[in-house]
């Protein structure tokens, strides 16, 4: 087959069409109002993405091996409301678990990643084991999940933290955020699993073609778990920074991040078809996503309509990305 | 009218960067068996899914009857009288044998303003084309219920239940055992005394040179030419389906088997109707063929000693230590490697590179440690198997699924190789694969047996286990039914064995 080498504008504009349309958006955005292109917001932007980041990172696996997690947001919620009861500050009068001891956020944050970490694991089993359709596997525990939540906190939101643990989200590092560091360190071990290790190899096979990588020798029920636990992982990282940020946490924070993930990886080229998708592409995806609420809200946008057209980029997110399959067959 | 019931000329297709028709042509008698020919990716089916209006060609006219005609779909083709059965058939194991028939053109009845499928219309009429074809099922069965072969046969009770004055049978014996073959060619036969005028893709020389008159070789796209089914040889298609003179289809073989290194013993499936009491070995350095019918279950032992499939019974000796295989890394562990028989099912890993699809098996060899990739020792092994088994690619980092059939094999063959296997099992290595790279193929394994390995080769053709195996194993109904040395095999030798049903 000869390989057509000349650059074609029409395939690159329907390849990339959301990411331009909302690079467009952005400079039609910066033009016609003031404050947008200004650092704080562009620091906004960043200290938006970083948990959002982590989330489409954790969630990037699920859908590379054809596979998804809609407990994600769920799961964040969960691990924000964990993190804010282990780390309400021992003067706060409402403290929920007056018992707990003080201890540092870093330990707080440890126990909340092992706690994810072990649910996703489940999520993992279910689908590895049990051959339950990842679709249904996860919607099953995004609700009990809720459930869960709901039950620890008595659905009483969550509030006071030690300053410590505000600070995780507020401080910065050399001009850097926290929070951006967080995301960088993410992004970097992502990279190097991807790309540089068996587990990331593994992956793509499976998310390329099962069958043949189970014939290859590849142990697809331990990837697809790892896969699920990693995820939950990363929910529960973000989770605590979620949580920290809003100073604040309730069952209802995290509502509907997954498919927010969901639609940064779709739009940052993870293919709906499996065994497709690179970390850069994610970052580009939440990139995207975020720049249209940003530029929605500053173009005063009422925010049920920013629900409409977000709901709307998801779909034709996944139709292109689709029709770029079609069109190879 | 012209002597033609339909003619297809100047026909060009271009798909992004290639060219896949360039001004091929067919002409078809009425009443008339016309095997269309070519190697693989010389645009056979192509030109059909133009005749039926699956693609939309560039250029070109079609003529039918008498009359240009522009057809605009598949169900204008079959509103037409042209009816064609796909090489990959698309079934609804699910619904009736009578709604797989008739789906998409259900008989109706009318209610006043309702529409309902009138299904004891259907289930007659399904009956009739059923008994038409020789077919004796019941109607309302659930297809996924009939064997691979007869769902095949099915769908040509669908083509003729539209009354085809045309009719396209793309690899239609690519399933079938012998006997259906034959009830294949009554059909054939009969249709053809109706007048229907047939074409017929198969690459089974003997089939061709039996049932057709007429023969049209295609190559890259282009029309060689159209001959009398009478004055044609072996020879003479396959030098013209090349291009070039092929010598001698089988490679010289230097391999001297030695001691029985791997045996088998009593292995038998969990399913009573899969493989039982298989016992058999292979020597260092031999090529051992495995003969037998569709539904032999040669894969399905294949598979289960390569721990894809379970086995309740059964002991697999290597080098005189007993082997426990639950999964394929116990098999890949002890120097097993499996080339499976459907490679796009469970072979390639389509979207993803030739270096992915290289290393995934041997991964593990490549750490640095124990956790990072060593990218260049990968590229290393890539470009060396690149080289070695000559894959043709624009890089290492071009997927694996826009390579030609052949050189995909060869890329699965380098990935099994690189874990240096003692034991090579290849399920139909040469299916799908053009008579050129074909030859490339036997020439690995020639060469892989020389060094010592053993090779356990499944093949549905004859001639290539005749060709190529030390020793042939025949199966039938999932027993072994007997072993014959490859200088004594033949046709009708290894037929017995393979028909020795219980």
């Amino acid at each position: 087959m000869e390989k057509t080498k000349s650059f074609n504008v029409k395939k690159f504009m329907s390849d990339n069409a959301i990411i331009l349309l909302v690079l467009a958006l952005a400079i039609f955005t910066g033009l016609t109002t003031d404050n947008f292109f200004t650092g704080r917001n562009f620091s906004n932007l960043f200290i938006n993405m970083s948990p959002r980041f982590i989330i489409a990172c954790g969630v990037s696996g699920c859908l590379i091996t054809k596979g998804t997690d809609l407990s994600a947001g769920r799961q964040v919620g969960l691990a924000a409301c964990l993190a804010a009861m282990m780390l309400q500050d021992i003067t706060y009068a409402a403290r929920m678990l007056p018992w707990f001891p003080d201890i540092p956020w870093f330990a707080a944050l440890l126990i909340v990643m092992v706690i994810m970490g072990i649910i996703g694991a489940i999520n993992g089993c279910v689908i590895a084991f049990l051959k339950v359709p990842p679709f249904i596997a996860t919607l099953g525990m995004q609700t009990i999940v809720y459930g869960a939540c709901q039950i620890i906190t008595n659905n009483q939101p969550l509030g006071g933290f030690k300053k410590s643990y505000s600070n995780v989200a507020l401080g910065s590092l050399g001009g850097f955020p926290f929070l951006a560091i967080f995301a960088v360190i993410v992004g970097v071990y992502f990279l190097f699993l991807y790309n540089k290790t068996r587990h990331g190899k593994y992956m793509y096979a499976i998310g390329g073609n099962e069958s043949a990588a189970q014939v290859a020798g590849v142990n697809v029920t331990a990837t697809i778990i790892r896969i699920y636990l990693l995820a939950g992982m990363m929910y529960g990282l973000a989770g605590f920074l979620v949580g920290a940020k809003a100073g604040g946490a309730s069952t209802a924070t995290g509502f509907g991040y997954e498919l927010e993930a969901i639609a940064a990886c779709t739009i940052g080229g993870v293919s709906a078809n499996g065994g497709v998708g690179r970390v850069s592409g994610i970052l580009v995806g939440v990139l995207v996503f975020e720049a249209l609420k940003i530029c929605l809200q500053f173009l005063g946008v009422d925010p049920a309509y920013t629900f409409v057209a977000q709901g709307l980029v998801i779909i034709i997110a996944v139709a292109l990305d689709l029709r770029k399959y079609l069109a190879k067959k | 009218m012209s002597e033609y019931r339909l003619e297809m000329n100047g026909v060009v297709k271009t798909f992004p960067g290639v060219k896949a028709l360039d001004h091929a042509q067919l002409k078809l008698r009425p009443g008339t068996v016309h095997a269309l020919m070519g190697e693989n990716g010389a645009g056979k089916s192509t030109l059909m899914k133009c005749m039926f209006g699956i693609y939309h060609m560039d250029e070109g006219e079609v003529i039918y009857e008498g009359q240009k005609v522009d057809i605009n779909g598949p169900l204008d083709a079959l509103n037409r009288g042209i009816a064609m059965v796909h090489q990959e058939l698309q079934p609804i194991p699910e619904r009736s044998i009578g709604e797989n028939i008739y789906v998409g053109r259900y008989p109706v009845k009318r209610l006043g303003p309702i529409v309902t499928i009138d299904h004891d219309k259907m289930y007659e009429d399904a009956a009739r084309v059923l008994k038409e074809v020789h077919l004796n099922y019941d109607p309302k069965a659930k297809l996924g219920t009939l064997s691979v072969s007869q769902m095949q046969l099915v769908e040509i009770a669908k083509a003729v239940s539209a009354d085809c004055k045309v009719l396209i049978l793309d690899e239609p014996t690519s399933s079938l055992t012998a006997a259906e073959v034959e009830a294949l060619f009554t059909i054939v036969n009969e249709l053809r005394e109706k007048g229907v005028s047939i074409v017929y893709i198969s690459h089974k020389m003997d089939e061709i040179l039996r049932i057709s008159d007429e023969v049209t070789i295609m190559r890259d796209g282009q029309y060689v030419g159209t001959w009398s089914a009478k004055e044609l040889t072996t020879d003479f298609i396959i030098t013209k389906m090349v291009g070039r003179e092929l010598s001698n289809l089988y490679p010289k073989r230097e391999n001297v088997p030695g001691e029985a290194v791997f045996e088998v013993e009593d292995f038998t499936s969990i399913n009573p109707k899969s493989f039982r009491h298989a016992t058999f070995n292979v020597r260092k350095g031999e090529i051992l063929g495995v003969a037998g019918l569709v539904g032999a279950q040669r894969t399905e032992l294949m598979e289960g000693l390569f721990g894809l499939r379970c086995h309740s019974a059964g002991r697999i000796i290597y080098k005189g230590k007993e082997l426990k295989i639950d999964q394929p890394q116990d098999a890949i562990r002890n120097g097993i490697a499996l080339l499976t028989e459907d490679r796009r099912a469970t072979g390639i890993l389509g979207v993803l590179s030739i270096a992915d699809n290289v290393s995934i098996a041997s991964l593990s060899q490549y750490l640095i440690g124990g956790i990072m990739l060593d990218d260049g020792k990968i590229e290393k092994l890539v470009r060396d198997n690149v080289a070695k088994l000559s894959i043709k690619t624009p890089s290492s980092k071009t997927q694996i699924q826009s390579l030609s059939g052949g050189n995909q094999q060869k890329v699965l063959i380098s990935r099994w190789l690189a874990n240096s296997p003692d034991v090579f099992i290849m399920d139909e290595p040469t299916r799908g694969i053009d008579v050129g790279a074909k030859y490339e193929i036997y020439c690995i394994i020639a060469e892989l047996a020389k060094q010592g390995k053993s090779i356990i080769m499944i093949s549905s053709e004859m001639s290539e286990l005749i060709g190529m195996a030390d020793r042939i194993m025949v199966m039938c109904d999932g027993r072994v039914t007997g072993f014959i040395d490859g200088k004594d095999a033949n046709q009708e030798n290894i037929m017995a064995l393979a028909t020795q049903f219980e």
